[in-house]
């Protein structure tokens, strides 16, 4: 049998505001899971996790999500990484108010 | 309403500064998350899924008109316009940057309210009966009672770093609405003769291991309470486990130690500490003293008859909304925050400062938050009744749902909290929704729905009348129903239906137990609770799981 595919994003929560933020390829923070770099080899998550567990002033709680292996741009795979990435304002409050 | 005193306003700016430059600190670098992390929550600072919330405290649930305009202004400058109202008499802003939290603080301040003990495993928030001071089977106003223990509790040095968190509650009515008997203290007041005391209820909580707490003392007089109090909980800080968290509360403790050896234990403490406490009698007439009870003048009731006989929304918002007051010509009123399909406990800015506004003009300025997620206007002229109902209904605040089905308690769930293992505001919202369409909530009757995101309990659906528990399966939002709750002076913990049901199925599986329910009870007065006491589950689960609701009867 394959060995499922490897692929996870890091994430945590923004330091100042609190929101979800993303690590990007060139190493930036953005509130978007689409800019996302998706990491598919395991060690290299790691070293990526670490880099971001240093910058203690600028992210709080970071840590690797999986992400569906099989799409082109990140896309949770568990539920809970789905309403972190859209919030709560779907149903909770009509758009606009959040 | 109760004062504050010079001693509160230096204690809480001097918290305040404290605070402010740990912020400071944490944002230049120079503390760690894991260092800054005990102290924001000290200040009831959380970091939640999508961002920080600050929990602030509401003791025993009073407020008054300018505390809650307050809150509309800490909603609208450093939020998003709204806040949330939770189960234990707070309410949490969901939304406030990390920097704002100290002017937050500091605007809260200016009114007397605060994030003290609101987290962490210290004595939190002291809750009461939301009709305190108002409700017509009242042996005596609790609240005096719960600011002593407030006063008591704050910063008490011996209770900072208890095994766990530690939550009381008091109530001044035979009739239990503070659910006294899940909180790791309730107290509930009794009178022996001329003697006030109160009954000492402990080791009753929900989380994951849910019970009804034991009356360790059937009388505690009023002047021994505090030595009794210590003694409860000095025996807890040193018993207490404090090796497993899941373990840690004062209900495993009782468990564990048995009921008898704990009282025994904490007799021979009380018989120690009794005394310490020599001042607190006349703390507590200081206090109660500036627990101003409204001048109520005598008024008429004509405009309330006619309003009632002219108008059936106002009737029907009457007949569902008002509580007996102990004064005839007054009433306690429920504002609902269950507008179908809103969420439950949450309050826009616009609708606090108007709740503010009509608490001035007809509410003797006092406010209450309740632990069903409602505000209460405790003493309302009747004739003022209709005014204020004209006032509400444009707001979205004159909903006629109080007690029935559509009032639901609900935890914040996975649209905001880190905890949760599912959503809850989303399953309140439809259950409401659902049940306005089929306009069969009036029919239904007195029904308490109480759904929680997680196994934690804060939405208190082991005490549902029907409670829903949201979990994760694999992967997937499932929620467990429970059945026969019930939270009142007739505690009772719900009774777990069988296999749980698909996010898409629960409120199909909701509106199938309401159908078997008025198919078997005796007649429209048989409430839910009292058909599911007689009859047990069987027609309940049969109505879940058959398939065929026509076996139900
Ligand atoms: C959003 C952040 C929250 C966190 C992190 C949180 C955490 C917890 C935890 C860990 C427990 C279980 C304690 C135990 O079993 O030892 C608990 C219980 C509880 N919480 Fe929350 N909670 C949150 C929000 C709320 C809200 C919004 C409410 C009110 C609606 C609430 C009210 C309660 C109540 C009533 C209980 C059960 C009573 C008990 O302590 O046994 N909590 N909470
Ligand atoms: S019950 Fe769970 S999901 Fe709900 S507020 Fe409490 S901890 Fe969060």
């Amino acid at each position: 049998m394959a060995r499922k595919a490897y692929a996870q994003v890091v994430t945590g929560n923004a330091l100042l505001e609190g929101h979800v933020v993303y690590l990007t390829a060139q190493g930036t923070w953005s509130t978007a899971l689409t800019d996302a770099e998706i990491l598919r080899d395991e060690a290299d998550a790691q070293l990526r996790l670490l880099s971001a567990m240093a910058q203690a002033a600028t992210v709080v709680g970071a840590y690797l999500a999986d992400v569906d292996p099989d799409a082109a741009s990140p896309k949770p795979l568990h539920f809970r990484e789905a309403f972190r990435r859209d919030g709560p304002g779907h149903y909770v409050y009509p758009a606009g108010r959040i | 309403m109760y004062y504050q005193s010079e001693f509160d306003a230096d204690y809480l700016a001097s918290r305040n500064t404290q605070f402010r430059a740990q912020v400071e600190r944490r944002i230049a670098g120079q503390l760690t998350e894991d260092e800054f992390k005990p102290l924001r929550l000290m200040n009831g600072l959380y970091l939640q899924l999508h961002a920080y919330m600050l929990r602030v405290a509401i003791p025993y649930g009073s407020l008054n008109s300018a505390q809650m305009t307050k809150l509309a202004d800490v909603a609208d400058r450093w939020d998003r316009g709204y806040g949330h109202f939770t189960t234990r008499q707070n309410i949490q802003f969901n939304w406030p940057a990390l920097r704002d939290v100290p002017d937050i603080l500091d605007a809260l301040a200016e009114v007397g309210l605060h994030a003290i003990q609101t987290s962490g495993n210290t004595i939190r928030n002291i809750t009461s009966d939301h009709f305190a001071g108002a409700a017509a089977d009242e042996i005596s106003d609790p609240r005096p009672v719960a600011e002593l223990i407030r006063q008591w509790s704050t910063d008490h040095p011996e209770f900072q770093f208890l095994p766990r968190k530690f939550k009381v509650a008091v109530t001044g009515s035979p009739t239990d609405r503070a659910v006294t008997r899940a909180h790791d203290i309730g107290l509930r007041m009794i009178r022996r003769g001329s003697e006030t005391g109160f009954e000492v209820i402990v080791g009753g909580g929900l989380g994951r291991t849910p019970m009804i707490g034991k009356v360790l003392r059937e009388f505690v007089a009023l002047p021994d309470l505090l030595d009794y109090l210590e003694a409860v909980i000095s025996v807890y800080n040193l018993l207490g486990r404090r090796d497993n968290k899941y373990k840690a509360r004062i209900k495993i403790t009782l468990h564990e130690t048995g009921e008898e050896a704990l009282r025994a234990m904490v007799e021979a403490r009380f018989a120690e500490l009794r005394g310490t406490y020599p001042g607190s009698m006349d703390a507590l007439s200081d206090i109660a003293a500036r627990f101003r009870s409204p001048d109520l003048p005598p008024r008429e009731h004509r405009i309330f008859t006619a309003a009632k006989a002219q108008d059936p929304v106002f009737r029907a918002w009457a007949d569902t909304n008002l509580t007996t007051h102990k004064r005839a010509d007054y009433a306690i009123v429920t504002v609902s925050l269950k507008a179908h399909g809103a969420v439950p406990g949450d309050a826009t800015s616009a609708q606090m400062r108007l709740l503010a506004d009509l608490a001035r003009q007809f509410g003797q300025d006092e406010l209450r938050i309740s632990h069903e997620q409602n505000v209460i206007l405790p003493h309302v002229a009747l004739d003022d009744l209709p005014a204020l109902h004209a006032a509400l209904l444009p707001a979205g605040l004159a909903t006629a749902n109080v007690g029935l089905i559509s009032d639901i308690i609900a935890c914040p769930g996975m649209d905001y909290c880190a905890l949760a293992t599912a959503r809850s505001i989303p399953v309140a919202q439809a259950i409401a929704t659902r049940f306005e369409e089929l306009q069969l909530e009036h029919d239904i009757g007195a029904l308490k729905i109480k759904i929680s995101g997680c196994i934690n309990a804060c939405g208190h659906h082991h005490v549902g009348h029907i409670g829903i528990l949201g979990l994760d399966r694999g992967g997937v939002e499932t929620y467990q129903i429970t059945l026969g709750g019930d939270g009142t002076e007739t505690t009772s913990l719900g009774e777990r239906t069988g296999p749980g049901f698909a996010y898409d199925e629960i409120v199909p599986a909701i509106e199938r137990l309401i159908a078997a329910y008025t198919a078997v009870r005796t007649n429209a007065q048989e409430t839910f609770l009292a058909t599911y006491r007689r009859l047990g589950m069987a027609p309940f689960k049969a109505a879940l799981y058959d398939g065929d609701t026509s076996d139900a009867a």
